[in-house]
Parts: structure tokens; sequence; C-alpha cells
């Protein structure tokens, strides 16, 4: 990490009537990068960024702010704002006195206030709309205010809860392009968290990939897309091809009964090893060009491939996208370069499961 | 016939009820307030309503409701706010709707024997050493044991405006800097002011027209319009009378449901 640590946690749990949520987390984050919390629901996330805001405290170790314990000061004395799922606008009170309430608060200058409110609707395309009840604002305009309300604060942290789950595809298509460059702008730390892997990969600097009270893998959208760690990041991160192999040897992987060459290494020989292979990966081929044959059982049509759904001889399920299409029943052979194997070492956990 | 002709029907019954045991006996009492105690027509009942001794009695009655009412709100409001936050709410919640489900009277009656100079409160007043005191027939016990049968009627309005609050804005107002304080007074109190209109009116209009309590609790001490009415219809015959205070103290509740408004329209989305 080389940028200025602004928030770590070392060994944080939590537990809710002894139900574990979030279990021995530590991380690090720098100030000014966007980042993503992403699982399914249950996880953590959540919890991770109510930990942050301080609406709940850990039940075990230390969260650090600018390198200080923050355990002991309340949400309103942090150098945070939130936006929450359900927007929590305050339904008394019109756009601007949203806006305004927490300079309002800090007992500012009505001027300033003015000002600054101003300043921030116009932030969010939102001018000329202060008067406005919020029951009278659409669902995007809600988040809008939502965001003008949290970072008129100038919060040195921006915590995003799911905010963009409640909108229709394409407003919440816009509105990440919008956060994304809003966050640019200002500058300052987002932490995003959302269960959706698409919305993840798309703006964050970096994803925090979280599942059952655990951090599973930290990176950035490329790397975590590119190299899933287990079977669950692999999963979650895309649709995937996962199967159970064995490592032969350095470059060398076995499954299907095939052996393949592959770019990775470090394995024990004979190491069992879950293998991925992105069904973007595949090349659609004559079956005795294939490296694999599958016989198609589905295929759908979703605008810009094909989605080919096929099991090989060993009734391995395989999917396949192509911009060339098959038939159902047909046999079809499967092509893939070395670099589109990716080798992951077999959790533990995942043994059992 | 229309479903909806169909369902005119069901109305019926209600109908009935409310021309019988609503309309009908506002009607007479409107009829009987026009009447002088021998039959005659004349206007001399309303007259004699805007007398200083009138006045002065309306003015006790509206003390006495807006006394009731305020000790119910600032006992009332911490109350619900307390259940909203503890464990076993439909407990609790239950143990304050119990005295509801006993008879009046019989509540009243129990305060007798307790604020009696015999009674436990004044033993425990004897052994602090500051009693025996006059309990009964005060100002004090009055207002006491009014408020101790009003209090539901104020605590449940508010508790469940207080239920309907979403979380995330006391989150939210925290975020954005809000003390505990600062929360309640800026966001919380204005949203569950729909609860708090609706049980201030749910105990100040029939706080308006108590009797009962007045005679059994108060004795004569204090004089309401309430009891002024039950006088009149009961001991003084004088039934015109009784009908224009009972005119004037519903015209006067009426206003205030108006004034009021009905406390839903503001908090709904």
């Amino acid at each position: 990490m080389n940028g200025e640590e602004i928030i770590r946690f070392e060994r944080v749990t939590k537990e809710y009537d002894g139900m574990v949520v979030l279990d021995d987390v530590s991380f690090a984050m720098e100030r000014g990068k966007f980042y993503t919390l992403l699982g399914p629901s249950g996880c953590g996330k959540t919890t991770i960024l109510r930990l942050i805001a301080g609406f709940i405290e850990p039940t075990q170790g230390t969260i650090y702010f600018h390198g200080k314990p923050i355990h002991h000061v309340p949400p309103n004395k942090r150098q945070v704002n939130t936006v929450f799922q359900d927007y929590a606008l305050f339904p008394h009170l019109d756009v601007f006195e949203n806006v305004a309430f927490g300079l309002r608060i800090k007992k500012m200058k009505e001027a300033d206030i003015r000002q600054k409110v101003s300043e921030a609707l116009r932030f969010v395309n939102l001018e000329g709309y202060e008067r406005r009840r919020i029951q009278e604002m659409s669902g995007g305009q809600r988040q809008r205010v939502a965001i003008a309300r949290a970072i008129v604060n100038e919060p040195e942290v921006l915590l995003l809860d799911e905010p963009l789950s409640a909108l229709d595809l394409k407003l919440r298509t816009e509105m990440q392009y919008e956060l994304r460059e809003l966050q640019r702008r200002l500058g300052i730390t987002f932490i995003f968290v959302t269960h959706d892997q698409e919305e993840a990969l798309a703006m964050s600097d970096y994803i925090f990939v979280l599942n059952k009270g655990k951090i599973q893998q930290f990176g950035t959208p490329k790397e975590i897309y590119d190299e899933p760690i287990n079977r669950f990041v692999a999963d979650f991160i895309g649709e995937s091809n996962i199967l159970s192999g064995r490592m032969i040897e350095d470059f060398l992987v076995e499954f299907t009964g095939k052996r393949f060459e592959c770019v990775d290494r470090g394995f024990a020989p004979n190491e069992p090893v879950d293998v991925v292979i992105r069904p973007e990966d595949l090349e659609l081929v004559a079956p005795g060009d294939g490296q694999i044959v599958i016989r198609v059982d589905s295929l759908l049509f979703r605008g810009v491939h094909y989605e080919i759904c096929g099991y090989d001889e060993n009734g391995n399920e395989w999917l396949v996208h192509s911009t060339k299409k098959a038939e159902v029943g047909e046999t079809v052979g499967l092509r893939f370069e070395p670099e589109a194997i990716h080798v992951m070492r077999v959790e533990r956990e995942d043994e059992g499961a | 016939m229309t479903e909806r002709a169909w369902r005119n029907w069901y109305l019926v019954p209600y109908g009935i009820w409310l021309v019988l045991f609503v309309i009908a006996p506002i009607v007479f009492l409107l009829y009987e307030s026009f009447l002088d105690i021998d039959g005659h027509w004349t206007v001399a009942n309303y007259e004699k309503v805007l007398t200083p001794i009138y006045l002065k009695m309306m003015a006790y009655s509206f003390w006495y409701a807006f006394l009731i009412t305020l000790v119910s709100l600032l006992i009332g409001y911490p109350t619900a706010y307390w259940l909203t936050k503890t464990r076993h709410k439909q407990l609790w919640l239950l143990l304050l709707i119990l005295p509801m489900w006993v008879n009046l009277l019989l509540k009243v009656y129990a305060f007798l024997g307790l604020f009696g100079t015999y009674g436990l409160a004044n033993a425990l007043l004897q052994t602090l050493g500051v009693g025996p005191r006059q309990l009964l027939f005060t100002d004090f016990s009055f207002v006491f044991v009014s408020v101790y049968i009003f209090i539901p009627f104020m605590v449940l309005p508010i508790f469940n405006a207080l239920e309907e609050l979403p979380p995330s804005l006391i989150d939210a107002a925290r975020d954005l800097g809000a003390s505990a304080w600062t929360t309640f007074r800026r966001v919380v109190f204005p949203l569950t002011l729909g609860g708090v209109k609706a049980g201030c009116q749910a105990v100040f209009i029939p706080a308006l027209s108590l009797f009962m309590i007045t005679r059994l609790v108060a004795g004569n001490r204090v004089i309401t319009l309430g009891t002024a009415i039950e006088q009149h219809f009961l001991v003084t015959q004088d039934w015109g009378m009784g009908a224009t205070i009972a005119v004037v103290l519903m015209a006067a509740m009426a206003v205030i449901v108006v004034l009021t408004g009905t406390g839903r329209k503001e908090g709904s989305r």
C-alpha cells in the first residue's frame, strides 16, 4: 500500500446474540480510492459499513481511523457519512433542508449553508429542486438527494450501502457512471457495498469479496475476475466453468480425464485443484478440432452473444459464450488457450461443502 | 344488483345505529337547548352560558383537561419511547392495556380506598413522616386519577408512531452529526407528531367532559362542564340548560378536532 492509510481493521470480530457475522477480519484502506465490499446477503459487508459509521461496535478487535482507534467515538463525531440503502431521507423536510441537515447541526451561517447546499445539489444535477418535498421525488432523484446530503458535509470517507439496489436497470447503470465520476471529482474514499458483481467490477479500484464473515479475496477488479482465489470467488464473480482436477506438475494440469498445458505453477505434484475457465474464453470449433467435445443442451440468445450450455462425455456441464450459433443436440468442439485455464487451490472449507 | 350496490346494503345496520344513537340525540339536544325550564322557546340558555359563572366553569374544564393532557403526554411519551426499545414489547404493552379492560368506576373506587385517610397512600406518607395528608377531594388527586385512566390512550398512538419510524432515519441523523438529543428534537419528535396529536385528542376531549371522576375524587371542589351537565339533567331538572352546555361543549370539541387535524395525514408518506 503506497497511499495514505485512512481505515484499518485489525482482527475485528462482530457477534450478534452469539452469531458470528464478521470473523476475525483485518484489512486497510487508503485515501481517495473506490472500494467495494462484495458478497451475498449475510456475508458481513453491511456490518463492516456500520462498524465504520459507528452504529455498532466490534465484539473484538480494533478499528483505526487515521491510525487512531475510534471505538469510543460516537457516529456523530466521525468524519464519515453514509448513503443508506433506503436513502433514509427525512420525510418532514424538503430537499434543501434534508441536504442542509448536517450543516445546521454544525451551526453554520445561513449564507454559507445556502451556498454549500446549492453547490451540493448542482453536483448531483438537482438544481432547482430545493423546495420539493421528498415524496415528490423519484427513486433516482431521492438517491441523488441522499448523496448530496452526505457529501455536503465534506466527509473523508463516504459509505454507500447498496444505494443502487432500488433502481431499475437503466438508471442503475447510469448511476454507476455518475458515482464513479463523483468519486474522482471529490477525491475522497468511497466504500461501496453491493451484491452485484457487475456493479463491483465496473466501479471499483479495489474489491473485497466476502463470504460467511470472512474476506475471501482482495484485489483490483481485473485480479478478482482473472485470478479468483477459490471456488466461491470464481462462482460469485461472473459465470464460469469450475471443474475439479489435479496438478500433475508445473504448467500441466489434468481435468475431465485429459491433461492440458497451463500457465500456473507452484503446486505440489498431484495436488487436487479447482480449475476455472470463463465461458467467453471458450471458442466453438468443429468436433475434430476441439480439446473438449460437448453436446449442446440448450441455447439462449443474450444479445451480444449466444449462451450455450452442453455436457461433455464425462457429464461435466459447460457454459460457452459465443457469437457463433450452435444447434441444440449438435456436437461441437471447444478450444481454449493455456492462459484461459485458471488453477485454484482447493479450500479446506470447500471440501466439506 | 351490482356488487357496489350490495356493498352499500352492508352499511344499513350502522346507518340505523348512527341515526338512532348519534344524530337523533344531537338533534334532541339542540332542540332542548332552545327550551326554558317550562318548555317555552328561548335563547336565554345561551345568554346564560356567557355569564361569568359558566365561563369560569368552562375555563376550569379547559384548564384541567389541559393539565391532564400535559401530564399524560409528559409521562406517556417517554413511556412509549422506552416501550419501543424494550425486549419484551408485547408483554409490556399488554400490561399497559390491561387496566383499560377494568371498569372505569371500579378503578375510581379503588383510588378512593387508596387515597382515603386510612388508605395505603397515607400509610406510606406516615412512615415517611409527612402524613397523614388530605389526598382525596384535591386538585392533585383529580389530575392523578384522570391521568391514570387516560394514559394508555396517550401511550398507544405515540407507540405506534414510534414503531412506524424507520430506524435508518435515526442512524442518518446521527451520521450527519446530530447528538442523541438533537436527533430526537429534529427527527424523532417531528415525525411522531401525528401520534402525539392523536394521543392529545384522545385524552383532551374526554377529559373535557369528565364528571364521574370529578364527583368522586375531587368532590365538589372542582366543578367542570361535565359535572354541570349532570347536575342540570339529574338534579335541577333544567334540561334546557344542560343541553345548552352540552351543545357548547360539543362545538368546542369539534373546533379542537378541526384545529389539531386528524393527525394521520401529516405523518403519512
